[in-house]
């Protein structure tokens, strides 16, 4: 590949810097992002062209000679390329996956080399409504291109072959990040041994959708929103953004959760008869709302759920799914957990069925959880009982190969 | 250790058959049979343990509970053989699943502990109680096993099903035969194997 501008550093082929005085068993330690300037032009399928793009993202562990050993990790709608470690020593929290990744944990850096990349339309580096738009010298804003599932599958391709790799061990991800697996099966067989699908859905329901209208309205009618171009009016849609975020964490979490971790508990002992905050979750819920407003940003959100929205594989099979993931010929895990109600494992079953329809190889564990959506980011012990075996055999089928 | 009815399941199936093993527990069946026969297998297990360590093994497997049915997962015939190894006897409504195996593939497979065992009827017939033996080691009041029957139960059942057994093989529990239990299955046969398919109008 004839690659231009920023290339993978030296360190990216080998460990991550790993050293360091937040080391700890069981984490890849400090993580530094790198960037990959792809100039291969991407073919949308809104039918408009990205005709050069950076995309930032991370590595743990290190490439093995065979280059064999390779997994990606797709994240949902509001993750990024940061997966696990931590970026400074004082960092609060490690990557949104830590829990999963990392020396002698399910996805074990010590074995695989692990890749973990910001979406294209992403506001973490990688090019984005933030990013200039070389016609007019401007941020993109709202005229960054509608991106669909498959989109950024293509995207990821390019950056595989850029990282040297021909074939990925697997590729995982919950949520959105399942369907982007789903797809990475569909659109390149030959390149996903294992697909790893988890809290996913093959498509959006109605309710699904309508959730991510909310949001978006939340945003698209809050008066600093100017029509996406608040960047120029030097604004940002704090509320609308902080609405959409409060709506999401809704859906993320069970009732059951809620109910444990807020319960009816006022801030204050006693009811103050206004609008203030003063139940706990109130509280919490503006708190996830307004350190999102700081940390993301809104034409990225108005993307991302549209891509949500648009991911419906079977749509071009005469909406038979068994149909349409029938070139895949990866192995399939398929993980759901039972108080998710807005990717239920009754979506996931759609998904099993489908497979097992065409005689796919597939193993599918429905986890008692009551976390709702965010249980798939949680440690849960079978969880991490079955990503550990698949990823385990996994390793096991990779060493057996190499011997061959 | 295999169980006592392996030997005679694993004579049954063909080389290479797809096969669907129903509460498949760890797989250790499943294994035996990709081992001896080269099946593709299908395991259906919902014990949480279980599943981790069927995956664990390399094996596909699915989390679910038999007793919400099978049908929903499965096409017609998808299978050449679905088994059902040492669990009927727990199934909710084992009507209904035998015929919804049946759907799915060309034969099926049954094994069962025979409540027909002399030792059993001796324990419940004259000492008066729940027979505990090795093939039913549970108390009555903590088993899994809600719906034991005799050979003769199963094929009546069978028989009201519209199902035709194709073979038939009693064992005890060291999986000797003897003449004895050739003429008498029903009294000395501790394990009941079935190979049954739909009857052809």
């Amino acid at each position: 590949m004839n690659a231009k501008g920023t290339l993978m550093s030296e360190s990216t082929a080998k460990n991550p810097p790993a050293d360091g005085p937040t080391h700890q068993p069981g984490s890849v330690g400090l993580v530094a992002p790198q960037t990959a300037h792809i100039d291969t032009p991407l073919l949308l399928d809104c039918g408009r062209r990205i005709e050069e793009y950076e995309l930032v993202y991370e590595a743990y562990g290190a490439l093995n000679e065979r280059a064999d050993n390779a997994v990606l990790i797709c994240h949902a709608l509001s993750g990024d390329h940061h997966a696990a470690g931590r970026h400074r020593p004082e960092d609060r929290k490690p990557g949104w996956w830590d829990t999963a990744i990392g020396p002698g944990k399910p996805i074990d850096t010590d074995r695989f080399f692990v890749v973990c990349v910001n979406n294209l339309g992403g506001c973490k580096g990688s090019t984005g409504p933030l990013s200039e738009n070389p016609e007019t010298g401007r941020p993109y804003g709202p005229d960054f291109p509608i991106l669909t599932v498959r989109d950024w599958v293509n995207s990821q391709h390019a950056l595989m072959r850029r990282l040297g790799i021909s074939r990925w061990a697997a590729v995982a991800g919950g949520s959105l990040g399942g369907m982007q697996v789903m797809q990475w099966a569909i659109s390149y067989p030959e390149a996903v041994t294992h697909a790893v699908v988890i809290a996913a859905a093959p498509k959006l329901s109605a309710q699904n959708i309508a959730f991510n209208e909310v949001a978006r309205q939340a945003i698209i009618t809050d008066p600093d929103f100017h029509d996406g171009r608040y960047a120029e009016h030097g604004v940002i849609p704090r509320r609308g953004l902080m609405l959409a975020r409060m709506l999401g964490h809704i859906t993320y979490l069970s009732d059951d959760a809620m109910r444990a971790k807020f319960g009816r508990e006022l801030r204050s002992g006693k009811v103050q008869y206004g609008f203030d905050v003063e139940f706990q979750v109130e509280s919490y819920l503006r708190y996830q709302g307004t350190s999102f407003v700081d940390r993301f940003d809104a034409n990225t959100y108005l993307l991302m759920t549209k891509a949500l929205d648009y991911f419906d594989p079977a749509a071009e099979a005469d909406d038979d799914l068994a149909t349409a993931l029938a070139p895949a010929t990866a192995r399939f895990l398929v993980v759901s957990f039972t108080s998710d109600w807005r990717f239920s494992p009754v979506r996931s079953k759609e998904i099993v069925r489908a497979l097992l329809a065409t005689g796919k190889s597939v193993s599918y564990a429905e986890v008692e959880a009551h976390q709702g959506h965010d249980a798939f980011l949680m440690p849960i012990p079978y969880y991490h009982q079955v990503l550990r075996g698949y990823f385990d055999n996994i390793a096991r089928n990779m060493t057996e190969e190499a011997g061959a | 250790m295999n169980r006592p009815d392996w030997d005679i399941v694993t004579g049954w199936i063909g080389e290479g058959a797809r096969v669907l093993d129903l509460g498949c527990g760890d797989g250790a069946l499943l294994r035996h049979l990709i081992a001896e026969r080269s099946v593709r297998g299908v395991g259906m297990e919902v014990d949480d343990e279980r599943v981790a360590r069927g995956v664990a093994a390399d094996l596909n497997i699915i989390q679910a509970d038999l007793d919400d049915g099978i049908r929903d997962w499965f096409g017609v015939h998808s299978f050449d053989y679905v088994l059902v190894s040492q669990t009927i006897q727990a199934i909710r409504h084992p009507e209904r699943l035998l015929g919804e195996m049946l759907d799915i593939a060309s034969e099926g497979i049954v094994t069962f502990p025979n409540m027909g065992y002399w030792r059993n009827r001796w324990q419940l017939g004259v000492q008066g109680m729940m027979p505990t033996t090795k093939a039913l080691p549970n108390p009555w009041y903590n088993t899994p096993n809600i719906h034991l029957c005799t050979l003769r139960d199963f094929e009546s059942l069978c028989e009201g099903l519209g199902i035709e057994i194709l073979d038939r093989a009693v064992v005890d529990q060291n999986r000797r035969s003897s003449p004895l239990l050739r003429a008498l299955p029903n009294w000395f046969g501790e394990h009941a194997i079935y190979r049954i398919r739909k009857r052809v109008p």
